[in-house]
């Protein structure tokens, strides 16, 4: 057990509802994560998959168990498990390089000069290629515009993991395809483990060294986990024929729409 | 969103070069950034990226008449449409009102020497609004500083706003005005119980909008200063200020326009000197002339002081 990078450990979660019983949300969740993984989580709304989220995020303490990340428990928010959320969550009287450097003034204020870190925030921004609207303000800029900057805002706190809540959840298709594109590249350039939340099968399929199928609440749990052993870089229009590339896909959906089907189609 | 990026271009002249494309409007997916890094390969790339225009000659000049008919020849004609009908009534129902010819020459006389003085009963219609317009400020500027702390107290603990919420409900709906005889007894003045009348007119707005903005800040950016472990103060003055500074100055913007309101009330009150002891002044002396010169007067003043919020407003918001 010694080895496991992040060790999400008999996690329970009860919310209180102001009833008698509190709600479970979730059971005895356990999971693995290795250095430089890619895991989504898959599930149907509600099933709690935001909510492990946010227990590896330290938004959220977990009412038993925990998480271990190198070896240390994790129970409140710190850059080291840096979160992208859904609504990129930029702050809108700051423009986007100025949201970056709130950022990376914070974590890198003793271990890097001023000019190092201008220069940093300029490079997470070219990776993510936004360099061009450093001094745009959030409203100024496109969806996807704005979650590559929340993308970059994450990588420059240089995370142990970093966390994806539905990241391309809002943004249309194509977009989205790009967004899942850039976000390889910068996988396979940086190594990040990265877990990310999702309820788009072919995204998880595409991204994901492991995907995470999780059951439906109360007390959901981890359904099955799948490995994908897709050889990398993965194009995803050769994928597109590709017969392993598809039964994993027809597994995911066998898992969420047969297994464990929501029994009121929401 | 396909990005075409050199490889060696500097952020800030690829991002001066955005900012002055001609295409480039707020929200843009398709950035084409020019191969350059000399400023003056940039502007000549600049003037490749701008789309062949076919020249329209009479464009700017329709423009120029589309204006002038939005800013002076519709309101022109309402202006038009009610001296006729002062007129009109002035005629028939009412020949006590003075003719709109009359309150002209009233109006030439008044704004003629608008700051003679003639002893502290007897001065020009400048130092009448400066004085009212100087109690507005300063009962004004007293209820921010009051009303911003108490509405953020109010919006960030629950206890504090179930103790003072009654006592707001309460208080809220009571005209200002109510409030003079207690502001008269207290401060055995005029002036002070004026400033005292508008800093309780104003300081309801200020402090609802505020708590308002206060409990309406996004959870993002709250779950945003718990990854980055900002201290209290900094959550304080990075993420709560600026967030809410929206809602303030909403809340601002109410109060001094209703402060406007409730001064020219509040002296015809107290009397001395000010724009609404004026217009008592004036019915006093029978001189209704001066009295709608006066009306528009505080009309434009208003305008003056919501141009200035305005500004203030733009100055200090953000665009979400």
């Amino acid at each position: 057990m010694k080895n496991d990078y992040l060790l999400i450990s008999a996690v329970d979660m009860a919310f209180e509802t102001g009833g008698s019983e509190p709600f479970v949300a979730l059971k005895d969740v356990n999971l693995s994560i290795d250095k430089g993984e890619v895991i989504s989580i898959i599930g149907h709304s509600g099933c709690g998959k935001s909510t492990v989220m946010n227990i590896v995020g330290g938004l959220l303490q977990a009412t038993k168990g925990g998480v271990i990340l190198e070896g240390k428990e994790v129970n409140t928010p710190g850059p080291d498990r840096a979160i992208v959320f859904q609504n990129h969550s930029l702050l809108p009287w700051l423009t986007v390089y100025e949201n970056i450097a709130l950022a990376v003034n914070k974590v890198f204020r003793k271990s890097k000069s001023k000019a190092e870190r201008d220069q940093w925030i300029r490079h997470n921004l070219n990776l993510v290629r936004m360099d061009h609207a450093a001094d745009k303000y959030p409203n100024e800029i496109s969806g996807g515009m704005k979650q590559r900057v929340g993308i970059a805002r994450a990588l420059a706190m240089e995370p142990k993991v970093l966390l994806m809540d539905e990241p391309f959840g809002a943004l249309d298709a194509l977009t989205r395809a790009h967004l899942q594109d850039s976000l390889m590249e910068i996988q396979k350039d940086l190594g990040n483990t990265i877990i990310m939340i999702t309820h788009d099968v072919d995204e998880a399929v595409l991204l994901s060294d492991r995907i995470v199928m999780m059951t439906n609440g109360p007390a959901a749990t981890i359904g099955e986990v799948l490995k994908i052993d897709l050889e990398r870089p993965r194009l995803r229009l050769e994928l597109a024929d590709d017969p392993q590339y598809n039964h994993y896909r027809a597994e995911v959906l066998k898992f969420l729409h047969d297994r464990h089907a929501l029994p009121s189609a929401a | 969103m396909t990005i075409t990026t050199s490889n060696k271009v500097s952020s800030l002249d690829t991002g001066a070069e955005t900012e002055t494309s001609p295409q480039s409007t707020n929200v843009q997916d398709t950035v084409v950034v020019a191969n350059d890094t000399t400023t003056a390969s940039a502007t000549s790339a600049k003037t490749d990226v701008t789309p062949p225009q076919t020249v329209d000659r009479f464009a700017p000049l329709e423009d120029l008449i589309r204006k002038a008919t939005n800013v002076i020849f519709l309101p022109g004609l309402t202006f038009l449409f009610v001296i006729a009908i002062w007129s009109g009534i002035q005629h028939t129902i009412a020949p006590d009102l003075p003719t709109p010819v009359e309150t002209w020459g009233k109006a030439m006389e008044i704004f003629g020497d608008p700051f003679y003085e003639y002893g502290p009963n007897d001065m020009g219609i400048g130092w009448q609004v400066m004085y009212s317009v100087g109690r507005v400020l300063a009962g004004f500027l007293l209820a921010s500083l009051v009303g911003v702390p108490v509405g953020f107290l109010i919006g960030m603990s629950d206890t504090f706003s179930r103790a003072w919420n009654p006592l707001i409900k309460i208080l809220r709906p009571v005209s200002p005005l109510a409030w003079l005889p207690i502001g008269l007894l207290i401060f055995k003045a005029v002036d002070p119980s004026a400033i005292f009348v508008i800093f309780i007119t104003s300081i309801w707005p200020v402090i609802i909008n505020t708590a308002a903005g206060v409990r309406n800040i996004p959870s993002d950016y709250m779950n945003v200063a718990q990854v980055l472990k900002l201290s209290q103060l900094e959550i304080a003055r990075k993420i709560l200020l600026p967030a809410t500074l929206p809602h303030i100055l909403t809340g601002m913007q109410l109060s001094l326009s209703t402060a406007w309101m409730v001064i020219v009330a509040a002296e015809m009150l107290t009397g001395g000197i000010g724009i609404g002891f004026y217009i008592w002044d004036e019915w006093n002396n029978l001189s209704v002339t001066s009295i709608i010169v006066a009306i528009v007067v505080i009309g434009l003043v208003g305008i003056a002081l919501e141009a200035g919020m305005n500004l203030l407003q733009k100055r200090l918001s953000y665009q979400s």
